[in-house]
Formats: C-alpha cells, sequence, structure tokens
C-alpha cells in the first residue's frame, strides 16, 4: 500500500465512533457527579436588590447555592478581557455571577449545586431574586444614541471606535476619491444576529483530587489550554497540578474559543470546595441567553466608481452591535474592516467602525467572523455598481480583480493578528472562470426568459471573498514511534468535528513513510501537549499541520540517523516506506521503524524481546561512545512548532440560481455552485465537507436565522422551534471546484478552510433575489413574508 | 429543561385511566405521543402534578375505517393512520394532511387524536377535522361519553372542549359523499414547521360536474381553525371555469390572523387566501376524475 496519502480523499477515522453513538461527548463523563443549575436575569437590564434563597434550602438532594458574595477572591473577579486592543476605550466583561447589575436577559445570578439537574432546576425555580428594573437598551441605533446607558462609566454606548484609512494610490483619501469619480452611490445595509448553535451546547465536568491536590476539568471548548491557564489563574493553583481536556466536542463554530466562562471557573471551584465532582451541561434555553450571538450590523456605504466599474474610493461606517460585554474584543468588526476589500484593488479605502453595548447576549466570533457581513457589504456595492453602470455583475468583479502576478499584494491595513494584511497568493480570475462555467452564467439569461414564459420567476447571483486564515501566533506537534511501530501524534488546539484525527494522521503518515493505521492522533489534552492557541480562525490544519509536519521531520531524520548506524549506511541513501527504513535499491537491507525506535532509547532493563536488542549488553551502541550521544535524547521522538509571519489568504466565489414564488414569496434555492482554493488540499473529502457544512449555515444566515429582541431585550425566538436552523430540505445540493494556488508561507504550501463555506452565502442569495425580482435586497436574512412586503412596497 | 416533579401513572386499561383521570380532576394530563407536552413540560411552561400514560392502552391504537368514515382511537400514531390504505380510501384528507404534520419521526411517535385535543390553530389536523365536520368522542369514568362536533370542540388557542377528568378516545373523519375531491395545501418556513399558513379543501360536485359545495379550513388563520364556506363565489360552475382568483380573495377578506416573528398579519391574511384557492382547485380537479391531487408539483400561479 502506499503511504502516499498527503492530498487523498480518506475516509474520516472519527466517523465510526461518531456515528455509531460511541463518541464520548462531556455529558457523557461524569454519571455519578452533582448537578449545576443557574438562576439566570428574566431581565434584560436591572440592579439586583435581594437575593432570598429560603425556600430552596427544602429542595431534596440540594448541596449548595453560590451567589457572588460567597465567591472569593479572583474568582470573584469580572471575567478576562482577553483581547486588548487601543481602540476599545471601553472594555467591560461579566462578573461570573452578578454582582449588582445585570446588563442581559441569561446573565447567571445564582449557581445551585445538587444531587442532579431535575433537583437543581426545581431549587433554582424557588430561589427569589428582587430587581430593581432599568431601562433596556436595545437596537444598535438606539443604543448608538446613547440616550439610555447599558454602563454608567460608558459614555454614548461606545466600546470602541477605529478609523482605518488607505489612500489611493496618488496619495487622494477616499473622500475626495469618490467625490473625483465620475459615478457616486450612497445606501444602506443591514445584517441580522444569528449564532453559532452547535448541537452541542457548552459544558463543564471537573474532578478534584483531594490527596493529590490535582484538578482535572473536562470542557467543551475550543481551547483546553487556555481554559487550564485561566482555571489555575483563577483558583490560585501551580499550573502544573491543573489538566484540562476537550472530549468529543459537538461542534463549537467560534461560540467555545470564549473562555472562561463563567461556568468554566465556577464548576471546578465548586468542585474543590465541596471534594465532590460537580458538572454543568448547559440547555439549549441557556445556550440562546447565555453564551454568544453574532453578525448584527448597520453598515452605511459611499461608492465612486468609473464607466468599467473600477471602484476609485469607498467609504464605510459600520455600527457593530457588541451586546452587553465585551470578552473577545473587537475582532469581530476589525475582520469585518479589514477583509471586506475582498479579492479587490480598491482606490482608496476609509472603514470606520463603531463597536456599540446593548442589553443583549455578547457578540463574539461565529464562523466567518465577522466577514459574511464584509463580504454581504462589498458584494451588495458590486451589484449597485453594475446595475448602476447597466453591467454583467461578473464583469464588474473582474474590472477590480487582483491580478495573479500582483502577489504578494499589500492592502495597507492592520489584520486581526495585528499584522499587515497582505495576501500570500491567489488566482481570482481563474476562479471567476470555473465559477461562471460551472453555474452557466452566460447561458443564463436564456434559462431565465424560458422560465419567465412559464410563469416561473428565477434569479442569479454571486459573491467572492478573501479569507485571512491560520492566524498565529503559533501551534505545536509531538511525534513518537514507540517500539511497537505505532506513530502518536499529538497537538495541544482541539477538535470539535473538523476531522483532525485523519488529516493530521495523513500527514505523519505521508511525511514518516508508514501507515495510516499505525498512527494515531490526540488533540485538545494539556495531559498531552500544553502549549497551544486553539482552533478558530480556520487555523488547525495551517497551523498544527505545518508543526506535525515539522515535529515528524525531526524524526524522521532521527530515525534514519540511528538506521544509518544500524544498516552501516549513509542516511541520505535510505528511505522510508511502509513503516520499513532501508537503502534506496537495495530492499534487502532494511530495519523496521519500530526496531529503530527500540534502538534510540538505550535499556537496562529487558521487559520483552524487543526490548532486549536495546540492553548494555546486546552490542547496540559502539563501546567508544555514551549510549546517548551528546546532543541527543533517548526515545524516537520529536517536537516542534510553526509560527507564520503572518496570515494566509484563501479565496473563493459562489454562485447560486434561486427561484421566488410569484404568490407565495416563498424563495427556493434551486442551485449552489462553489469554486474554493485553499492552496494545497490535504483532503479533498473534508474539504468539501467544511464547505457543505459552512454553506449550510450561509442559508441559515440568508434566508432563516435571525435573534428577534423585543424592546424590552427579551430574545422572542430562545428555540430550536422558532429559531429557524435550516433543515437538509433546506440546504441544496452544493457543487463544488477545487483551485489550489499553494501557499508561499509554510511548509506545506495549505490556506484554511474552516469557515469559508459561510462566507459569502447571503450576498449571493440576496444577488440572487434581487436578480430574480427586480428589488434592492439590502437587508438579510429575508423571509417569504419580508419580501411580500418588499413587493408591496414597491406597488407589486 | 427538566420538568418539574409529577405523579406518574400507567393504567392498564380504559377503566384504570377513566378513574386515576377522574381523581387528578384539573391536575391530569394525558401522555399518548408526548411530541408537545414533553418539551411544555420541560421547558416547565406545563407542569400538570399527574401525568397519565395511556400507551399501555393499546386497544385505543385502532383505525376503522368504513363507506362512512374513518374512527381514528386515541393511540392510533400519525404515521399509521398516514400509512393506513383504508383511511386513505375512506377519507384522503387524512393522508395529504399527515405528510405535512411534522417529520416522519415525530409521526411515529406523535397521536392523531393528541393533536386534535392539544388544539394548536397551526396544526393540520383540527382544519381537517374543521373542514369534513367530523366529532371526537370524549369518555369519562362511570361510563358517560360523549361525541362534540369540531365546530364545538375547538375553543381557542390550545383550547378544546375537553373537561377535566375526560379522555378523548377516538376521533371520527367523515367520508366524502360522491364526485367530491380534497386538497391540503400549507407554506411553513421550513420543512415540517407549524404552517404560516394552509388550507384543507373539499369541493363537490354535481352530476354536470358543476361546483355545488366548496368549503376551506384555515391553518394559522384565527385562534381556531377557521372554516369557510366558497360555495356561493363558485357560482355552480364547472371546475375549469370557476373564478379562483375571486375564490382566493373571498378567503383572504374572511380571515383575520395575527403577526408573528415569522410572517406578518398581511402576508398570513394574502398566503391563506392563496393556499386556500389553490387548495380548492386541486380539490375541483380531483372531484372531477381527474386523479387524485398529487401535491403542489407544477402548480400553476395564480399571480
Amino acid at each position: 500500500m502506499t503511504t502516499r496519502l498527503f492530498g487523498e480523499p480518506v475516509q474520516r477515522r472519527e466517523d465510526r465512533r461518531l456515528i455509531t453513538g460511541q463518541g464520548l461527548f462531556l455529558d457523557d463523563l461524569g454519571r455519578d457527579a452533582l448537578a449545576a443549575a443557574f438562576v439566570r436575569s428574566p431581565h434584560a437590564h436591572a440592579r439586583v436588590r435581594d437575593i432570598d434563597v429560603s425556600a430552596a434550602l427544602d429542595v431534596d438532594g440540594l448541596v449548595a447555592i453560590y451567589t457572588w458574595e460567597d465567591l472569593p477572591e479572583r474568582v470573584r473577579d469580572p471575567l478576562p478581557l482577553l483581547i486588548p486592543h487601543p481602540a476599545l476605550t471601553h472594555g467591560r466583561t461579566a462578573y461570573p455571577l452578578a454582582r449588582d447589575v445585570v446588563r442581559h436577559v441569561g446573565e447567571p445570578v445564582v449557581m445551585v449545586v445538587a444531587r442532579d439537574r431535575y433537583l437543581a432546576e426545581d431549587a433554582a425555580a424557588l430561589i427569589e431574586v428582587d430587581y430593581e428594573i432599568l431601562k433596556p437598551v436595545v437596537g444598535i441605533e438606539e443604543a448608538a444614541l446613547g440616550s439610555h446607558l447599558v454602563h454608567d462609566d460608558v459614555p454614548g454606548n461606545v466600546g470602541a471606535h477605529l478609523v482605518q484609512e488607505v489612500p489611493s494610490r496618488a496619495g487622494l483619501g477616499a473622500g475626495r476619491a469618490i467625490d473625483a469619480a465620475p459615478h457616486t452611490l450612497a445606501f444602506r445595509l443591514d445584517i441580522e444576529r444569528s449564532a453559532s448553535t452547535p448541537l452541542e451546547g457548552r459544558g463543564v465536568y471537573a474532578r478534584w483530587d483531594a490527596d493529590d491536590r490535582s484538578l482535572r476539568v473536562y470542557s467543551s471548548t475550543q481551547t483546553s489550554t487556555s481554559v487550564r491557564m485561566a482555571i489555575a489563574a483563577k483558583l490560585g493553583l501551580p499550573l502544573p497540578s491543573v489538566e484540562v481536556v476537550a472530549p468529543d466536542v459537538g461542534g463549537g463554530f467560534g461560540v467555545k474559543i470564549v473562555h472562561p466562562w463563567p461556568e468554566e471557573v465556577l464548576v471546578p471551584w465548586a468542585a474543590m470546595l465541596l471534594g465532590r465532582e460537580v458538572k454543568w451541561a448547559e440547555d439549549r434555553r441557556e445556550h440562546f441567553i447565555s453564551s454568544a450571538h453574532e453578525r448584527g450590523q448597520v453598515q452605511h456605504v459611499r461608492v465612486g466608481f468609473d464607466d468599467e466599474g473600477h471602484v476609485l474610493g469607498l467609504d464605510v461606517t459600520i455600527l457593530h452591535d457588541h451586546g452587553a460585554y465585551t470578552p473577545y474584543g473587537i475582532i469581530v468588526p476589525i475582520i469585518t474592516a479589514t477583509q471586506l476589500l475582498g479579492p479587490y484593488r480598491i482606490g482608496a479605502y476609509r472603514v470606520e467602525f463603531s463597536s456599540i453595548y446593548t442589553n443583549t447576549v455578547q457578540v463574539t466570533p461565529y464562523r466567518g467572523a465577522g466577514r459574511p457581513q464584509a463580504v454581504f457589504c462589498m458584494e451588495r456595492t458590486m451589484d449597485r455598481i453594475a446595475a448602476h453602470l447597466g453591467l454583467d455583475r461578473a464583469q464588474v468583479r473582474a474590472a477590480n480583480f487582483i491580478q495573479p502576478d500582483e502577489f504578494p499584494y499589500d492592502q495597507g491595513m492592520v489584520f486581526q493578528d495585528g499584522r499587515p494584511l497582505i495576501y500570500d497568493s491567489g488566482d481570482y480570475p481563474e476562479s471567476l472562470r470555473m465559477l461562471k462555467e460551472m453555474i452557466g452564467w452566460d447561458g443564463f439569461p436564456a434559462m431565465k426568459a424560458e422560465a419567465a414564459a412559464r410563469g416561473r420567476r428565477l434569479g442569479i447571483g454571486l459573491g467572492c471573498y478573501v479569507e485571512g486564515t491560520g492566524v498565529g501566533p503559533y501551534e505545536g506537534g509531538h511525534v513518537q514511534v514507540t517500539s511497537d511501530g505505532r506513530v502518536h501524534v499529538s497537538t495541544g488546539l482541539t477538535s470539535q468535528g473538523q476531522g483532525h484525527e485523519t488529516v493530521f494522521a495523513q500527514i505523519a503518515a505521508t511525511e514518516l513513510g508508514v501507515p495510516l493505521e499505525k498512527v494515531s492522533v490526540v488533540t485538545g489534552d494539556t495531559r498531552r501537549f500544553g502549549y497551544a492557541v486553539g482552533t478558530f480562525a480556520s487555523r488547525a490544519a495551517v497551523m498544527s499541520g505545518n508543526a506535525i509536519a515539522l515535529a515528524c521531520r525531526k524524526v524522521r531524520e532521527k530515525a534514519l540517523r540511528i538506521a544509518a548506524d544500524a544498516l552501516e549506511a549513509d542516511p541520505r541513501d535510505l528511505e522510508i516506506e511502509d513503516g520499513l527504513v532501508r537503502v534506496v535499491g537495495n530492499p534487502e537491507a532494511s530495519v523496521p521503524l519500530a526496531t529503530v525506535a527500540v534502538l534510540s532509547n538505550p535499556l537496562r532493563y529487558a521487559f520483552d524481546e524487543e526490548a532486549a536488542r536495546a540492553t548494555q549488553f546486546s552490542g547496540a551502541t559502539p563501546m567508544d561512545r555514551p549510549p546517548v550521544p551528546e546532543g541527543e535524547e533517548p526515545g524516537l521522538e520529536g517536537r516542534d512548532y510553526y509560527s507564520p509571519v503572518r496570515s494566509t489568504f484563501a479565496s473563493g466565489m459562489h454562485a447560486a440560481i434561486v427561484e421566488t414564488d410569484p404568490d407565495t414569496a416563498e424563495i427556493r434555492i434551486l442551485r449552489y455552485a462553489v469554486v474554493h482554493d485553499c492552496g494545497r488540499l490535504i483532503n479533498p473529502m473534508i474539504v468539501e465537507g467544511q464547505i457543505h457544512g459552512g454553506v449550510a449555515q450561509g442559508v441559515g444566515g440568508a434566508l432563516y436565522e435571525r435573534m428577534v429582541y423585543d424592546g424590552h431585550g427579551q430574545l422572542l425566538n430562545a428555540s430550536f422551534m422558532d429559531f429557524l436552523m435550516p433543515y437538509a430540505t433546506e440546504v441544496p445540493a452544493i457543487e463544488t471546484a477545487h483551485l489550489e494556488t499553494p501557499s508561499p508561507l509554510n511548509p506545506l504550501g495549505i490556506k484554511g478552510a474552516g469557515e469559508a463555506g459561510v462566507i459569502p452565502v447571503s450576498a449571493v442569495i440576496a444577488s440572487a433575489i434581487e436578480d430574480a425580482e427586480g428589488l434592492p435586497i439590502d437587508r438579510m436574512p429575508i423571509s417569504p413574508a419580508e419580501l411580500y412586503e418588499l413587493r408591496r412596497a414597491a406597488g407589486r | 429543561m427538566k420538568p418539574p416533579p409529577f405523579d406518574y401513572h400507567a393504567p392498564r386499561d380504559l377503566g384504570e385511566a377513566l378513574a386515576v383521570l377522574a381523581g387528578a380532576g384539573a391536575g391530569g394530563k394525558v401522555l399518548a405521543g408526548g411530541q408537545s407536552l414533553i418539551p411544555l413540560m420541560n421547558m416547565r411552561l406545563a407542569a400538570p402534578a399527574h401525568l397519565v400514560d395511556i400507551n399501555r392502552l393499546t386497544g385505543l391504537a385502532t383505525i376503522e375505517a368504513d363507506a362512512g368514515g374513518v374512527r381514528v382511537g386515541a393511540l392510533a400514531r400519525h404515521a399509521a393512520v398516514e400509512r393506513s390504505a383504508d383511511a386513505a380510501r375512506a377519507q384522503p384528507l387524512l393522508r395529504s394532511a399527515l405528510r405535512q404534520v411534522a417529520h416522519p419521526v415525530i409521526r411515529n411517535r406523535g397521536t392523531v387524536v393528541g393533536s386534535l385535543v392539544h388544539a394548536d390553530p397551526a396544526a393540520e389536523l383540527p382544519a381537517v377535522l374543521a373542514v369534513l365536520g367530523g366529532s371526537v368522542r370524549l369518555a369519562r369514568h362511570g361510563g358517560g361519553q360523549r361525541d362534540v362536533p369540531a365546530g364545538e370542540f375547538f375553543t381557542g388557542p390550545l383550547e378544546s372542549a375537553l373537561r377535566p377528568g375526560e379522555l378523548a378516545v377516538s376521533a371520527f373523519f367523515p367520508a366524502l359523499p360522491p364526485r367530491a375531491g380534497t386538497a391540503f395545501r400549507e407554506v411553513a418556513r421550513r420543512h415540517g414547521d407549524y404552517a404560516m399558513a394552509g388550507a384543507a379543501a373539499v369541493v363537490v360536485l354535481d352530476e354536470d360536474l358543476r361546483i355545488v359545495s366548496a368549503r376551506v379550513a384555515c391553518v394559522s388563520a384565527g385562534p381556531v381553525p377557521v372554516t369557510i364556506d366558497v360555495s356561493q363565489v363558485c357560482d355552480r360552475r364547472p371546475a375549469a371555469s370557476a373564478d379562483w382568483a375571486a375564490v382566493a380573495a373571498a378567503v383572504r377578506d374572511r380571515v383575520d390572523p395575527e403577526a408573528d416573528i415569522h410572517a406578518t398579519a398581511d402576508y398570513r391574511r394574502h398566503l391563506t387566501g392563496v393556499l386556500a384557492g389553490r387548495a380548492l382547485r386541486a380539490a375541483a380537479r380531483e372531484a372531477a376524475g381527474d386523479g387524485r391531487d398529487a401535491g403542489e408539483a407544477g402548480e400553476p400561479s395564480d399571480g
């Protein structure tokens, strides 16, 4: 069998376990643990006057009730502001339990621990909290008026304000470039809130070992290493005494990169205090009102362009709703501001955003992380330019593309990693050519006319994006070959279903020349690898993939060195194939990697026949040098890190054909086509799966999902009955094609793919509906009722 | 999302069930398929003191179809009724409506009678019972039994004529007269969701294939299924020349739906008209012998 596995559509190795119910998710662990439940604020904005727990004390099975007053130093402090930024002048984070004021429905106020979750909820229901209701601040524009404040000490509700300007090559600012342009347009765009909504909510399970004075915490997180550091710091424990494990995680999509959540601090603290195992598994309603949302923005656009549609100046002002707190800083609006430029060379650009507090659930990255809003803005702009000039929409985009010979291309901005926004590689004209061919762009007008003749209304749309992926600072990989010939790979970042067990094994098998079955992969377990950042920003393959490849190369080099000694050959004449180190051109002269592993570890004690080969009387090592030579270590293992100078930039283009019902205003996606470029593909099947999942979430954002807050700050659709996540029946078949322009920035030439699918979908669907209806579509998502009302307003 | 404490009863026969229900009074709630009740309890929106599980009363899992109609027992699952050829022959509207009820997994567990008793005006089966003029049979401890016609059974959103201590033991869906056709149309936000609007239609023709009776029951159009007779608007014309746009307009004018987070009231009213028109036209086609209504595929625009 071949060991050239990199690039092959290998079936996901984790699927058998996951789809046959063998996965171990957070709530599958700790069957006998005590259960925690929380009393959460029913009000969007209120002062806690009094908490009366007396009625709850009679509940059989109650173990403990905690309010903020009960929390010790450090645990009681506000949660950390994870990503500070100079523009975030008024960053605010929540207390783990409300201290005084609650600022959104769902904020935790009291923690209850009981024998099981039923009893914990019974007790929680009996706790009386006396609230003085304050004026809720709901809606971005309402909040931006600043007439009522979310935080008393944040004037105007403005947490952050940032302007970035890129003048034209002639030195013109965006304002003057627009004024001087032959054509100008100004318009407003709206994007509503959605959320990650992984099928498994958050969850924490903690075990305190009183004898060992050590703590093991399982958390459904996207970053176990950082949760570990946060818990150690909050609880005052030495870092080596804390282990954090991310078990199987049923989706994250961004919400689980936020940490430490209140529960991630409180559950381990309670476990230590009580000397008992404690578990909290978030329920669906809690997830809707107590975790995080994203997407909500209002954008004001001004653009100037010439007769061919070249954008000469673009000025975008963004109001970004970040909810009640800013634990994750202003990463989302920064990404919107910087990724808005997409695959285009824009004359002059100015972007300004205000990040605004409201009495709603906090906003942190959700798959795409500000990019769907950015792409909606730029692609709606391209469509408006085309409509204004009477040009083909694809042609206007092509006129603005950065050309393949212009890479690396410096957009002149600072990206979310604090580093210059320089695109590494890409081929946008070729992507567009492939997309037009796949969807039948040029033949569509005839198809549309033919359908119209039969009373059917069709439209086509497209959207382009560039996605900065694989942000630093670093990830690491550890690879160990044991004396049974097995290869153990570990990396610190976590998995939420992406297929890391498969792709990282493909990389290791390819680098080391071993069969895939010999390789096992562990992620997100601080017992195995303590240094990591986390899984977000489409970074796992780029960061850990390259780190694992580099670690494998160290192992390979050492293996060849040891094997060369054993075979009395030159390491340069050796290759590894199917787990066998051999002399090129002389298949007789070979030694199994397993034996090399034995030889790498000089032994005094033989515990089996293999080990006997490495003991002191075996003659395995020459007598004229130490058994472990200077500069070497025992064992056949390697550890290495990958830390990129800056992000890689993946890209893609999507197109869709939609049908709108002239009577019912139903919107149906008839075809959906994707051209995707994430550099070299490790596993095309997994990349396609990522794209399919992303497009499905994009369809949700375009046609179904919104967070419906009323004027009191109550979330009216906090359940899967009324928050309309699309089913398989709502997601079209997705046609995909790959383009591979390798990244010059990393050894494997890869770019990220995790978020790609979701990014342009709202823009694409808006474009297609606009084409079908001949009505401007400037807010997403859009429902049949809204399309009906748009028609009516237009007199149809 | 765990229910508050309750007493669980699992009676083994109808008599025991009725006795338990009588004892429980207003605090009693019947568990059949549990597809609405259990989520309501988990959300702590419903907190019955006594849950009376009738799943051991297998004698109620009946589907009896004859020339007069279909009687469905309290434990007959949606899926069983949907698949029953006898039921479909006697009253085809049942099957076409049931196919729109939620998803197969829910239909495998949920019951037809349970859906009627739940009395959600957004659900399909109350509209079917209403347009057909069916009835629900209620039994109580001590042998009393009464049949309540659909028109009196649904009294408000999630409210029915069922009294504390009573058990709905069956529902009756009458068969169609000769030269009659039925159809069901709805639009939901997602496949299987509660409909934003919908219509169950029955059309009867005379010997010359002219429309003599045309009735719809509208889903999500009011606090209870809204039954509208548009026979007059159809004006005894043949199906092919009836003024379906006028029919749709007549229905539209006679419903007054409410807005919710998924649809404005105006859109719902408009949609009710469109779907009632489509359902009535399809029912008329079926009545005229153009074959059983095949659903929406290739439906012409009313626009």
